[in-house]
């Protein structure tokens, strides 16, 4: 408790690699993408199976996904919940799995000692293959899923995420929380869950990384091992194109909160998109850099009107969002989103000066290193290279792609895909706080 | 965006873990300059990558009344520049080197750091000793932070049902500790910061011989000295008064709250007085609590988990936290969620239920062992990250324990016996130091009224 950290800013999302990593890559004999990355230095290791199972998937059953991932752990094969967890405990080994919009992951981290690791990768083989979902822990874990979403309805920043998701992506998978909604998950069954897992845990749609202490032909096997538990099954069919809007909205909702957050953006980019590193590095100029962007420039220091002011591209496997972000004092929302939408309509009007390009270039580039300089960074990095199916020298190639960047190709992007006349505009919070209607 | 129960404990016991140690081939380098400046460095070869931090002795617990959370506000005001680099050039020359910056202030310290490629070491040190005792504090650059900060609390308490009843937990189970104040400060002393409470509090507490530098990364440790002795060694040290003690007095009983505020759940959150490592006589006592806490909470096979959540099913969440490393004498903590049907008093008696068990049975050689287990595990996982490295140095030299207990770390633990977990749960967690607080969730809205207007063009 005593260790409440509190920063000037929010700790930095590790973005990043040094020149030397090297990505080995194959195939299962059941087809499944293997990515490993040798690191000698620690006796450890990361595994990741990763499949497309995301909350796009959940077709009308919001949670769907993130509720299937979370029971994974709870039964699998012959052991109920306590024993996994004992197994895992006993060993000093690290179980977890999620989903993002795009992904369903299961993660370990263990010790490379051969009987510590043997035990770890058995039960992790098990609850990747044989999972239980029995009817008394899917009541438990949706009991406390729903404990989850209630508790969730305190926040007004959580609040205004599912309002922004909603309205930048209506009806496209994209719309909804990763999590669900109430009035879905209160209505999901055990084969509902049964059903969502037999279809896309399959070998055809995973991929594994293995990241840490082991030689090629450990990590051959045990990919091997891991997938051949699961049937080969089908690659799902890609989630359809996102529709980008035809107009500006503004939607605000009441909270009784002492600041309103505000979040303005429209769907942005994806991960093989062209305009890609334009829009990043123009974006690490705009709110993206942590300490040092216009945006946090003219709403925290020039005005002091919020704590955090920013704004970043979350590219997907489709158009992820572009959002800008802010909280302020409920009485100061209109001066503080006017702010904001001016530093953006500048920054597209102008694009970038040299001095800031180059100094977001020396940023980039000069601390590439720190993106990939731990086993965790690069568990996380090697997944991102090999969901979105990147050039396996990805990371190699990014400092020369940012610094071809110009400040016209900045302008020209930001003028193309963020337009004005397209964003979607959130505010949530207390009395006195809606931000100015389209004038 | 994931779903998270708020869990006090967490941050604690994450950090507590870490407090951990070093196998016998990683050295630390200790060297102390003339001015009395401490400067530790582990080399780590594994990335050309480094990270510097520069931990000063004093926060939150150091602050007299009125004040409160004038550590924070200063570590804010740290970035407002000095007559060589003014505002914004500190962090726009760290952003131009690559680097990722930044600061964090707790009850026992501020500390600032720089990660960055490893031939940009100089840099820190240059803009780090020259903000240590040239900072130009401004009357009109303190008035717009203030406002920065005060939206900072609206974000981290005051909108923040759990958060908002942890301050006035805190509050309530410390009568004079200034352990009582929350890090941040009380809103009213906030909003009455002077220009010369800073320039104050600056001259007071930031000098060399308050100081810790650590350096941690693919360095030659020789070479950082030599570094850090041209930047810091020719910085004056300052006289630093020692703290008053200012000792909890002795709670006898037990105190209840309860917090009104807008929410959906109920939460509960109770504390035991405890010793913590730099004061409990004997020392084992306080890694008999790291390791009842390890029982109750250490990962979810522990009992919290495996009772509560499954089992019974009374709890959507439970946790426990001991932070170890605190200046201070602290509390055990348990915090809980209740699941639904049941309330926060059903959780309490849980939980004073499995204090008694602890009490009363001896933990199994099982359970004992998977602590163990599990802090071996950590302390090879935690080498994975420089940052956390340098953290662990910075805060066992800066509470004043000392960066060489990290060391003994998993000796001391695995010394623990099931006697001596049972001995620490009689002796400590006791109804009469007990605080309760529940979280009695009011109503946020019947139904949210929207209102939505669209236009062809937007407002700029």
């Amino acid at each position: 408790m005593r260790f409440n950290l509190i920063g000037l800013c929010l700790f930095l999302l590790a973005q990043l690699a040094w020149a030397g990593v090297d990505i080995q890559h194959w195939q299962t004999s059941q087809g499944a993408r293997v990515y490993f990355v040798q690191t000698p230095s620690l006796p450890m290791v990361d595994i990741r199976v990763a499949f497309d199972a995301g909350s796009a998937r959940d077709d009308a059953q919001f949670g769907l996904a993130a509720l299937t991932s979370a029971l994974l752990d709870t039964g699998a094969g012959d052991w109920n919940a306590d024993e996994i967890a004992n197994r895992f405990d006993s060993i000093g080994a690290a179980f977890s799995a999620g989903v993002s919009e795009d992904l369903a992951w299961l993660s370990l981290r263990s010790l490379t000692e051969k009987a510590l690791f043997d035990k770890a990768l058995s039960t992790f083989q098990t609850i990747l293959t044989q999972p239980r979902f029995n009817e008394e822990d899917f009541q438990r874990e949706k009991n406390r899923t729903l404990a989850g979403l209630k508790h969730r309805e305190e926040s007004p920043g959580a609040l205004a995420n599912i309002t922004f998701s909603k309205a930048l992506y209506h009806d496209h998978p994209y719309a909804h929380p990763e999590e669900g909604m109430v009035e879905t998950v209160a209505g999901f069954e055990a084969e509902d869950l049964k059903q969502f897992y037999k279809k896309y845990y399959v070998s055809a749609n995973a991929m594994v990384v293995i990241v840490g202490d082991l030689q090629k032909t450990q990590a051959t096997e045990i990919a091997e091992k891991l997938i051949a538990g699961l049937p080969v099954g089908e690659k799902p069919a890609e989630i359809p194109a996102v529709i980008m809007p035809t107009q500006a909205t503004n939607q605000h909702i009441e909270f009784p909160s002492t600041q309103t957050h505000v979040l303005s953006g429209l769907p942005g980019t994806h991960r093989k998109d062209p305009d890609y590193f334009a829009l990043y590095v123009g974006n690490h100029i705009l709110g993206g850099g942590s300490l040092v962007s216009r945006l946090f420039d003219e709403v925290r220091e020039k005005r002091g009107l919020a704590y955090s002011a920013s704004s970043q591209f979350m590219p997907l496997f489709r158009e992820g969002p572009f959002v800008m972000s802010l909280q302020t004092r409920n009485d100061q929302t209109q001066q503080a989103t006017q702010v904001m939408h001016q530093t953006l309509a500048e920054f597209i009007q102008n694009g970038p000066s040299e001095a800031e390009l180059i100094a977001a270039k020396k940023n980039i580039t000069g601390g590439f290193a720190l993106r990939t300089d731990n086993n965790s960074k690069l568990t996380e990095y090697v997944t991102m290279i090999g969901f979105y199916q990147q050039p396996l020298d990805y990371l190699q190639q990014f400092p020369a792609k940012v610094e071809k960047i110009t400040a016209a190709d900045i302008k020209d992007a930001f003028q193309r895909r963020v337009r004005p006349e397209w964003l979607q505009t959130v505010s949530v919070g207390g009395p006195g706080s809606r931000p100015p209607a389209n004038q | 965006m994931k779903l998270e129960f708020n869990k006090p404990g967490m941050l604690a016991l994450a950090l507590l873990c870490p407090v951990v140690t070093y196998a016998a081939e990683t050295r630390v380098y200790e060297q102390i300059l003339a001015n009395g400046m401490k400067i530790l460095v582990k080399e780590d070869h594994r990335a050309p990558v480094v990270v510097s931090q520069v931990w000063y002795k004093v926060g939150s617990s150091y602050e007299p009344g009125g004040i409160t959370g004038i550590s924070h506000m200063l570590e804010h005001m740290m970035f407002k520049g000095t007559q060589q680099y003014p505002a914004g050039e500190f962090s726009r020359i760290i952003a131009e080197q690559g680097g990722q910056e930044n600061a964090f202030t707790g009850s026992d310290y501020t500390a600032y750091f720089q990660t960055l490629e490893k031939s940009r070491l100089e840099i820190s040190f240059k803009l780090e000793a020259d903000r240590m005792r040239n900072l130009d504090l401004k009357a009109e650059e303190l008035e717009k932070e203030l406002q920065v900060v005060t939206e900072e609390r609206r974000m981290r308490t005051d909108d923040k049902p759990r958060a908002k009843m942890q301050e006035q937990f805190n509050s309530v189970a410390f009568a004079n500790s200034p352990y009582k104040n929350p890090v941040i400060g009380w809103p009213s002393d906030i909003a009455n910061y002077k220009v010369e409470d800073l320039q104050a509090w600056y001259q007071q507490w930031y000098a060399p011989n308050n100081a810790t530098l650590v350096v941690v990364g693919d360095v030659d440790a020789e070479q950082v000295v030599k570094l850090a002795e041209h930047y810091f060694a020719g910085l004056k040290p300052s006289e630093i008064k020692p703290l008053k003690p200012q000792a909890e007095i002795d709670q006898k009983g037990t105190r209840k709250l309860t917090v009104k505020a807008p929410a959906k759940l109920p939460y509960l959150m109770m504390g035991y007085k405890v010793p913590v490592l730099k004061t409990a006589k004997p020392e084992w006592e306080a890694y008999a609590l790291e390791v009842l806490a390890g029982i109750l909470d250490g990962g979810n096979g522990a009992r919290l988990s495996t009772r509560l959540v499954r089992g019974k099913e009374i709890a959507v969440s439970a946790g426990a936290g001991y932070d170890m490393t605190s200046r201070l004498p602290d509390m055990f903590l348990l915090e809980a969620t209740p699941a639904e049907g049941k309330s926060v008093f059903d959780l309490e008696y849980a939980l004073k239920d499995e204090v008694y068990q602890l009490q009363n049975e001896l933990v199994s050689k099982d359970e004992l062992q998977r602590i163990k287990a599990q802090v071996l595990a950590n302390d090879i996982y935690q080498k994975d990250s420089n940052f956390y490295q340098a953290m662990q140095l910075g805060l066992l030299e800066t509470v004043g324990i000392g960066w060489q207990k990290a060391d003994a770390y998993v000796e001391n633990i695995n010394k623990v016996t099931a006697e001596q977990v049972r001995e620490v749960a009689r002796k400590y967690l006791i109804e009469d130091t007990l605080t309760v607080a529940y979280l009695d969730p009011q109503p946020i809205t019947e139904a949210p009224k929207t209102g939505k207007s669209i236009g062809g063009r937007h407002a700029f």
